[in-house]
């Protein structure tokens, strides 16, 4: 089957100055290549500084790459421009970590989920507000909670704002950056079902960043681990969790807490 | 370092532009100094011709322009028509009194400012800081001039102070002592008008600065760690809040020559106010090309010290500034 | 012999309106020497109102209604302003939230850590500045003197909170209250920080108490663990015991929407994972009763009317919850 996004060869260098390291040009990505199939998840995993956001900046095409090719259906989105990149766009869309930051607090939550409609222009006022109520509703925000403003909700709340802002524009693919690690642990519950559901319902394509591989193993039909802008290992989920072959992946499981046993490590400090 | 050189650099320029628009402005004028003599019917045409060819009046823009740039890199400022006398002593006399009344005055509302602002956004939202703000509020709103005008009414009814001018009559024949008194009796209401008009928005960014820092998470786990009281508000809050107030600091010292128009020709102070003023209505050009640059010189040399502090205090600066 | 002994703590906030909302009510719970005590809590459970209120950090508008805190034998909420300002950071150590802006800006690591030293200690420079080397050497393994000399801005998290649990030890405090210290952090990070933590109890024989939300972390390295929801203790005992057999309906029903272990069956991927039903209650309407009530599966009637009391199930280990009353 055509996977929904082929990325090959990508790569994305920043100028001196933001590298905290060095002053040199820094390589956020180094040739990364992956595929994603239609209706499933993706889990991209890696430390912090492996390269996991800036990938997903530029699949969302929010940073252009400095070399290599997003194919989403079969057009590279890297290539194009921007008139032509504004009708792509709805396809593929983010959901941010820290719903707090991501979501202008002053806004309600009903204006949270309309504005992408807005932007793009798509049906007229009082449809919005049907459709936006519509969307609410998928995503199981209950209706007197509408009118509230972002700030006055909870964590998972807002989260849930987030995912029905990103379905909007009925898109495609996506990604979900961190998307859970800020809520706690019986909301990240209730979310996880909620994005299960959405994949079954509206067949969303996930790619979904996170450095948690319970998570991951649960959520998850393949895994790509990065290290230092380059995809390490990549593979079905039950390979990498029961056979990984590479160090950095091997670090990443071995230092997730687990409830049976310490981990390890911790054993022989 | 090649950060500084580059706002210097800048700044160089910036006056060059000014110095050419200002240039310009008063040249494409309508009228020049010699209009009025030649409305004389007692001073023949030819004459006036002649003083305007004297003073290169008929030549073309650009040969003035350039003529006059290369009288500045001599250190000569031009020529007044009015006061029939090379411009630049001029200009450092009134400016020299100008800046008697701004340095007084700016060190006044800072020393005022900090201790205020402080103590405001320490008991923000309380009564106390409610008082400020709306006094602050209402001196804002109260035009330099009004003030000036006021101070010089309470002169006039109590003569408590001298209601204008810089020194008395007989200032010459008094002692070094006496002298002393003289001049500090007469600075003091338009020091005082000065440094009113400046207070307010001072203490209101003062305190917007450090009450903002004083909620900031660091803040809090400084005393969390037993930072005794003093030195969380000096040592950690006042240094935080500095940024802003450092550039502030800068505009402060930038308006040394320029923000004293107003209360000077009310208070009849013989600064650069008044002689601009007169100048630009008698067309008197090298008078307001030579003080509109000096003025520029010093808000630009006022910013450019301000960005040198800047770059000195705060680290982020720094780092960003090399990384460019 | 106990360290720290909270009694009855009762703590409320108060909006400019008059309203109260109770953020903590009736918590007891003790100490020891050398003892990681981990606090299980989720958003709006209080956890953060517990790390402020024991040293009596919380915001304007939050009051300590009733209770006492017992360390090392004086009541914290009796003491004289700076008898408490020598015990903040002296005595007990404090890593508050947010790591990245708990640091000031524009000040080096190395003068941030010796305030603390000074603010203390009358040591003169030289000997401050050797202990600020030698904390920094603790924490970091490598590159000690270089980040001394940094700004917090140059340092990823993973180092800034390495800085703020240094500033946390940095005048030998016996207890350590950190709030989500690894909350930000990546997986190995947080690896490091937790054998970091051990490391210190062990050279130190530091007390901690641990407050996260992620019960996992507790594992292997809490010696007891408390739960806290609604500002109340819902249970407390030894850490295998708690998370392999909880009593408390909350716990059992928190622990179980986790999701499966990595190393059991994988058929069950994407499958629904449990859920607690229902949100957490809004403390402001001062509801009688459990405050669990409405989401648990296991109520009764009683639960409805009657706040539950600490009932002890088995050596060191207390339930709050009328299943297990009388």
């Amino acid at each position: 089957m055509e996977p929904l996004l082929k990325v090959e060869n990508l790569v994305k260098r920043y100028a001196a100055g933001r590298s905290r390291a060095s002053g040199h040009k820094f390589a956020a990505l180094d040739g990364v290549s992956l595929s994603i199939a239609p209706q499933t998840t993706l889990a991209l995993m890696g430390e912090s500084g492996s390269g996991k956001s800036t990938l997903a900046l530029c699949i969302a095409c929010l940073e252009r790459p400095t070399s290599g090719s997003i194919s989403f259906e079969g057009i590279d989105v890297a290539a194009l421009e921007e008139t032509q990149l504004r009708v792509m766009r709805p396809q593929i869309q983010l959901v941010f970590q820290d719903p707090a930051s991501s979501l202008n607090p002053r806004w309600s939550a009903l204006d949270l989920v309309r504005e992408p409609l807005f932007v793009q222009r798509r049906f007229r006022q009082p449809e919005r507000e049907h459709k936006a109520l519509e969307l609410l509703d998928r995503v199981a925000l209950p209706r007197k909670l509408a009118g509230r403003r972002a700030d006055e909700l909870s964590g998972g709340q807002k989260q849930r704002v987030a995912i029905a802002r990103a379905l909007a524009l009925e898109p495609k693919l996506m990604l979900l950056d961190e998307a859970l690690s800020a809520l706690d642990c019986s909301v990240q519950a209730q979310i996880s079902n909620l994005l299960v559901d959405l994949q079954s319902s509206l067949g969303l394509t996930y790619l979904f960043i996170t450095h948690d591989f319970a998570m991951a193993a649960h959520l998850a039909d393949q895994i790509a681990v990065m290290e230092r802008g380059r995809i390490v290992e990549s593979g079905p989920a039950e390979k990498i969790l029961c056979a990984p072959s590479h160090d950095a992946t091997r670090a990443l499981l071995a230092s997730t807490p687990r409830f049976t046993e310490t981990p390890s490590v911790l054993v022989n400090a | 370092m090649r950060y500084l050189l580059r706002r210097t650099l800048h700044a160089v320029f910036l006056l060059f532009g000014v110095s050419l628009l200002t240039f310009l402005f008063s040249a494409l004028t309508p009228g020049n100094y010699f209009d009025e003599m030649r409305l004389n019917p007692q001073i023949a045409p030819e004459t006036v011709a002649a003083l305007r060819a004297q003073y290169q009046l008929d030549r073309p823009l650009p040969v003035r322009y350039l003529h006059w740039l290369n009288a500045v890199a001599h250190g000569e400022l031009g020529f007044s028509f009015a006061y029939n006398g090379p411009v630049g002593p001029l200009l450092w006399v009134r400016a020299r009194n100008t800046l008697l009344l701004t340095m007084a005055a700016t060190l006044i509302a800072w020393l005022l400012a900090l201790p205020l602002g402080i103590w405001s956004a320490a008991r923000f939202g309380r009564t106390l800081d409610r008082v400020l703000s709306w006094t602050t509020a209402t001196l804002l709103v109260v035009p330099d001039l009004v003030l000036a005008l006021g101070l010089l009414i309470v002169a006039v009814r109590t003569g408590w102070f001298p209601t204008g001018g810089m020194v008395s009559v007989g200032f010459e024949g008094l002692s070094s002592l006496q002298k002393f008194q003289d001049l500090a009796m007469h600075m003091v209401l338009p020091v005082f008008a000065l440094a009113l008009a400046a207070l307010p928005t001072l203490v209101r960014h003062v305190r917007a600065s450090v009450a903002e820092v004083l909620d900031a998470p660091f803040l809090r786990a400084a005393r969390s760690h037993g930072i005794p009281d003093r030195k969380l508000l000096f040592g950690y809050a006042l240094r935080a809040a500095a940024n802003p107030l450092i550039s502030l600091f800068g505009f402060s010292l930038g308006a040394l020559l320029s923000g004293s128009l107003l209360v000077e020709v009310v208070m009849s102070w013989p600064g650069l106010g008044p002689l601009l003023l007169e100048a630009i209505l008698a067309r008197d050009l090298y008078v307001v090309i030579g003080g509109v640059l000096l003025s520029m010189i010093f808000l630009v040399g006022g910013n450019l010290f301000a960005d040198v502090l800047l770059y000195w205090a705060d680290p982020r600066i720094r780092i960003a500034a090399s990384a460019k | 012999m106990t360290l720290l002994e909270v009694c009855n703590l009762s703590v409320a906030y108060f909006a400019r309106s008059g309203e109260s909302c109770p953020a903590l009510a009736g918590v007891n719970f003790q100490v020891g020497p050398g003892e990681i005590l981990g606090v299980l809590g989720e958003s709006g459970s209080g956890k953060s109102t517990l790390a402020a209120a024991l040293l009596r950090l919380l915001p304007s508008n939050g009051i300590i209604e009733q209770g006492c805190v017992l360390f090392e034998g004086k009541n914290l909420l009796e003491a004289a302003p700076e008898g408490l300002r020598k015990i903040r950071g002296g005595r007990i150590g404090l890593i508050l939230q947010e790591p990245s802006s708990s640091l000031h800006p524009t000040m080096r690591i190395d003068q941030q850590v010796a305030d603390i030293v000074a603010a203390h200690k009358s040591l003169d420079r030289r000997a401050i500045t050797e202990r600020t080397n030698q904390l920094l050497a603790s924490v970091f393994a490598v590159d000690a003197e270089r980040i001394g000399r940094s700004y917090p801005h140059e340092l990823s998290g993973g180092q800034r909170q390495r800085v703020l649990i240094a500033q946390a030890v940095a005048c030998g405090p016996s207890l350590v209250v950190a709030d989500e210290p690894t909350a930000s952090l990546d997986p190995t990070t947080q690896l490091e920080i937790l054998q970091l933590f051990r490391k210190l109890r062990q050279t130190l024989r530091l007390a901690m108490i641990f407050i996260t939300h992620n019960p996992a972390l507790l594992a292997g390295f809490a010696d007891r663990v408390l739960v806290l929801y609604a500002g109340r203790v819902a249970e407390i005992g030894p850490t295998p015991q708690m998370l392999s057999s909880p009593r408390h309906p909350y716990t059992e029903a928190l622990l179980r929407c986790l999701p499966a272990h990595l190393d059991s069956d994988h058929g069950a991927r994407k499958s629904r994972l449990n859920v607690i039903s229902g949100d957490p209650p809004d403390l402001a309407l001062h509801a009688k009763g459990c405050q669990f009530e409405p989401r648990c599966g296991a109520r009764m009637e009683v639960c409805k009317a009657n706040e539950p009391m600490a009932a002890t199930v088995s050596e060191l280990h207390e339930v709050s919850c009328l299943k297990f009353a009388g």
